[in-house]
């Protein structure tokens, strides 16, 4: 049951990722390709959780957790950068 | 394994994974960036939420030892999902992105 969901999951994610790809390239203007961004590294993290899952290893969750710190911090400053002009005031 | 841990398992993975591609339709159709924020935040909180508790409860279970590593992405997500959604918003509402016509208020006259 476990190997059917996981492999449905799998394909959902994958194409969560191919749609905001969409976004990031069509995206009209630079928020909407920041937050493509944002949700591209989220869908990561859950892809990344899910190749754990299937091959039964731990190993790769601390790279989940550091794509989800980097992530924010690059989401954070793109948005300062474009709000004030400059990342660190 | 217990069969009603692995049907616990198998629908909090699958419903993340709904959750998640939810959220990217809503990325990739709605009409406005004021609208289009409010997507992913519904694919970050639930469904990523949903597919770490399901790998936490997969590895408790098949290992019998705690594993909590997941439950530290989940609380950061969580933190930091609204932090993000709110200057994403700011740096839009600074740069006067164009709304749609049927979008109700402008957002910078209040």
């Amino acid at each position: 049951m476990i190997a059917i969901a996981l492999k449905i999951t799998i394909v959902m994610v994958s194409l969560a990722v191919a749609l905001n790809v969409y976004r990031l390239v069509k995206g009209p203007d630079a928020p909407d390709r920041i937050l493509a961004l944002d949700s591209l590294s989220i869908n990561a993290i859950a892809l990344i959780l899910l190749l754990g899952i299937s091959i039964n290893s731990r190993l790769y969750i601390e790279s989940a957790l550091l794509i989800a710190v980097m992530g924010f911090i690059g989401t954070v400053a793109l948005a300062k950068y474009l709000k004030r002009g400059s990342v660190i005031e | 394994m217990n069969p009603i841990l692995e049907a616990v398992i198998a629908v909090l993975m699958v419903s993340g994974g709904a959750f998640t591609l939810a959220g990217a339709i809503g990325l990739a159709r709605l009409q406005d960036f004021y609208s289009r924020l409010h997507a992913p935040t519904k694919a970050t909180t639930v469904g990523v939420g949903s597919i770490t508790l399901s790998s936490m409860i997969y590895f408790m279970a098949t290992t019998g030892a705690l594993a909590l590593n997941e439950g530290l992405i989940m609380v950061f997500l969580f933190l930091t999902a609204p932090i993000s959604a709110n200057m994403l918003a700011k740096a839009a509402m600074h740069l006067r992105v164009q709304q749609a016509e049927n979008t109700k208020g402008q957002a910078w006259d209040q």
